[in-house]
């Protein structure tokens, strides 16, 4: 059984519809890219499975189950985790506070014994693990820091560590790749490849053509909100219809 | 960061003691004064612990006010201990917080506020209609106070140290929660809310519980009053005296624990200096606001750092 399944997914919004009857799975273990020119409907599929919107037709299964609807934190709770598009942190924290607050399910208590201090043990444990993702991402000695004064590499590895916090089967990720220099998409996608070797799904929605080729081996093209085509990088590259989407296609060249 | 904690400590214990010698000191009408600053502290710094997830109610001094009723409700109608009827105040204003919630929160930030408003003017109007059990208009007269063994809480000086032993339990509760996990995840909520929900963050259920904890102990603060004043009317807690809370909070800086506290200390007490001269007192008050806006645009709870800073520098030199 595959560890995530779209089925007939459709999305309107008003009289626009962003996605049509998409359908595709992801295996368990798979670093899946997700790909198509801009406005194909890859951020709206990926807040479809995240629960920031409803389907307006169609479902979404994890593990068989549907997923289909529920609010975001509880999506979450399940396994499923997304990072942003744009860099989204919590500024004005440190880092070792920012990947605490991505501890949230393991760590989170009641009133009672927040006061009396009670969850003692609970809140270790969320400390030992903010250091472990913190070490995992290579951030450790920048864990004082306060977020927002570290460069562009870091803060995308500290957006990782946040979601990876939480213990996720499945990462999506959100143009990981954006505005990175060379150097720097290259330390993601090792970091990426290392995510996955620990275990963690993951499928991204990218441009960056290089590393989604270099990353994944399965490639989903999507483009006007219907899925184009599935396969690999190899057969991607050479797929005509693939390159008309991305030339603007529809017009004959 | 030792040092700072330390010094925080230090001052926290220094203010304590002076607030225990004081009241012996002072003539008959600051002691009330001090009683009623010391509950406008707990008003504030309840307030603050709402505004932690990012949400500005004007519902708080409504709040206030069905802890008020509650507590003088019981006490007078029911027959039930004051030292009963206190934190029942506090139970009922944070179950009413509860019910509230649901349409409430359905909304947030601008639309929050005014709906906020809306909903506590319809509990305000609630109390002046329903003459039965909340004596419209006039309130609710003659509320009991507080007995215990030969102790007159109709004094002032007693009084004040009791509502100075309540304020202070609260306050440790209040600071607790804000340095606890539970303080970390408002925190995120509100600066982040789409960041925390994807890491499995309830942001409804985190707005809900600050929104319950902050009506708890204003509810409190609400009986401390009725409990020293006697009486109980609508008109305590109508938008006005809200107004306040929100310049004091603000005047004082949000920023941190101490912020509102400070801004509630010095605009009283500034207000109170200026009892002589009754008629520009708004006016001066006014002038006082504005200066303070425009010259400490991050509040009264800058000046330490400020001051520190200067310190820092000149024996840096």
């Amino acid at each position: 059984m595959p560890l995530l399944e779209i089925s007939k997914l459709t999305k309107h919004f008003g009289g626009l519809t962003a996605l049509n009857d998409v359908s595709f799975s992801v295996d368990r273990g798979e670093i899946r890219g997700l790909i198509g020119p801009n406005g194909a409907g890859k951020s709206t599929m990926f807040k479809n499975i995240a629960g920031f919107y409803t389907p307006s037709a169609g479902d979404i299964l994890l593990d068989g189950e549907s997923i289909r609807g529920h609010a975001p934190h509880e999506i979450a709770g399940r396994g499923v985790v997304r990072t942003f598009q744009e860099t989204t942190l919590f500024q004005e924290l440190s880092v070792f506070q920012n990947a605490l607050v991505g501890c949230h399910l393991r760590a989170r208590t009641n009133i009672v014994s927040a006061v009396l201090g009670l969850d003692g043990a609970r809140q270790r444990a969320a400390r030992q693990k903010a250091a472990e993702v913190l070490e995992f991402m290579g951030l450790s000695e920048r864990r004082d820091q306060l977020a927002s004064e570290l460069p562009l590499g870091s803060q995308r590895a500290l957006a990782v560590a946040i979601a990876l916090a939480s213990s996720p089967r499945l990462l999506l990720m959100d143009e990981p790749f954006a505005g990175m220099n060379p150097e720097e998409t290259r330390q993601m996608m090792d970091l990426t490849r290392k995510v996955n070797d620990s275990g963690v799904t993951v499928v991204l929605v990218e441009h960056d053509m290089k590393a989604v080729m270099g990353l994944c081996r399965q490639i989903t093209v999507l483009n006007f909100g219907t899925l184009l085509t599935e396969g690999s990088p190899e057969e991607i590259r050479n797929d005509e219809r693939v390159v008309r989407a991305y030339l603007g296609g529809g017009h004959r060249l | 960061m030792g040092a700072n904690k330390l010094t925080h400590v230090a001052g926290t214990a220094a203010l304590l003691i002076a607030l225990v010698i004081l009241p012996g000191h002072l003539k008959y009408h600051h002691q009330d004064f001090i009683i009623f600053l010391t509950i406008n502290v707990l008003v504030v710094v309840s307030y603050r612990l709402m505004t932690l997830t990012g949400e500005w109610s004007l519902i708080h001094i409504v709040m206030m006010g069905v802890g008020a009723y509650t507590s003088a409700l019981l006490s007078k109608n029911l027959g039930v201990s004051v030292w009963l009827s206190i934190p029942l105040a506090g139970v009922s204003a944070g179950a009413v917080a509860a019910l509230l919630s649901f349409p409430l929160f359905r909304m947030t930030q601008f639309y929050f506020l005014i709906g906020s408003f809306a909903v506590g003017e319809a509990i305000r109007l609630a109390w002046v209609y329903f003459v039965y059990p909340f004596g419209g208009s006039s309130g609710i007269n003659t509320i009991p106070s507080p007995e215990l063994f030969t102790i007159d809480f109709m004094e002032p000086i007693p009084y004040f140290y009791l509502v100075l032993a309540v304020v202070t339990l609260c306050l440790l509760i209040l600071h607790r929660i804000e340095n606890s996990r539970i303080g970390l995840t408002l925190h995120a909520v509100h600066w982040k809310s789409p960041l925390a929900e994807s890491v499995g963050v309830n942001a409804w259920k985190y707005r809900t519980l600050a929104f319950i904890i902050a009506s708890i102990f204003v509810g409190v603060a609400g009986a401390l009053k009725v409990h020293y004043l006697g009486n109980v009317t609508p008109h305590q807690f109508g938008v006005g005296t809200m107004v306040f809370v929100l310049i004091w909070v603000i005047v004082g800086g949000y920023n941190t624990f101490y912020g509102p506290i400070l801004g509630a200390i010095v605009l009283s007490i500034l207000d109170e200096a200026f009892r002589a001269f009754e008629a520009i007192r708004p006016a001066i008050y006014g002038v006082l606001l504005i200066a303070a806006i425009m010259f400490m645009p991050r509040g009264l709870e800058s000046v330490p750092g400020w001051f520190r800073e200067r310190l820092f520098r000149k024996t840096a030199e």
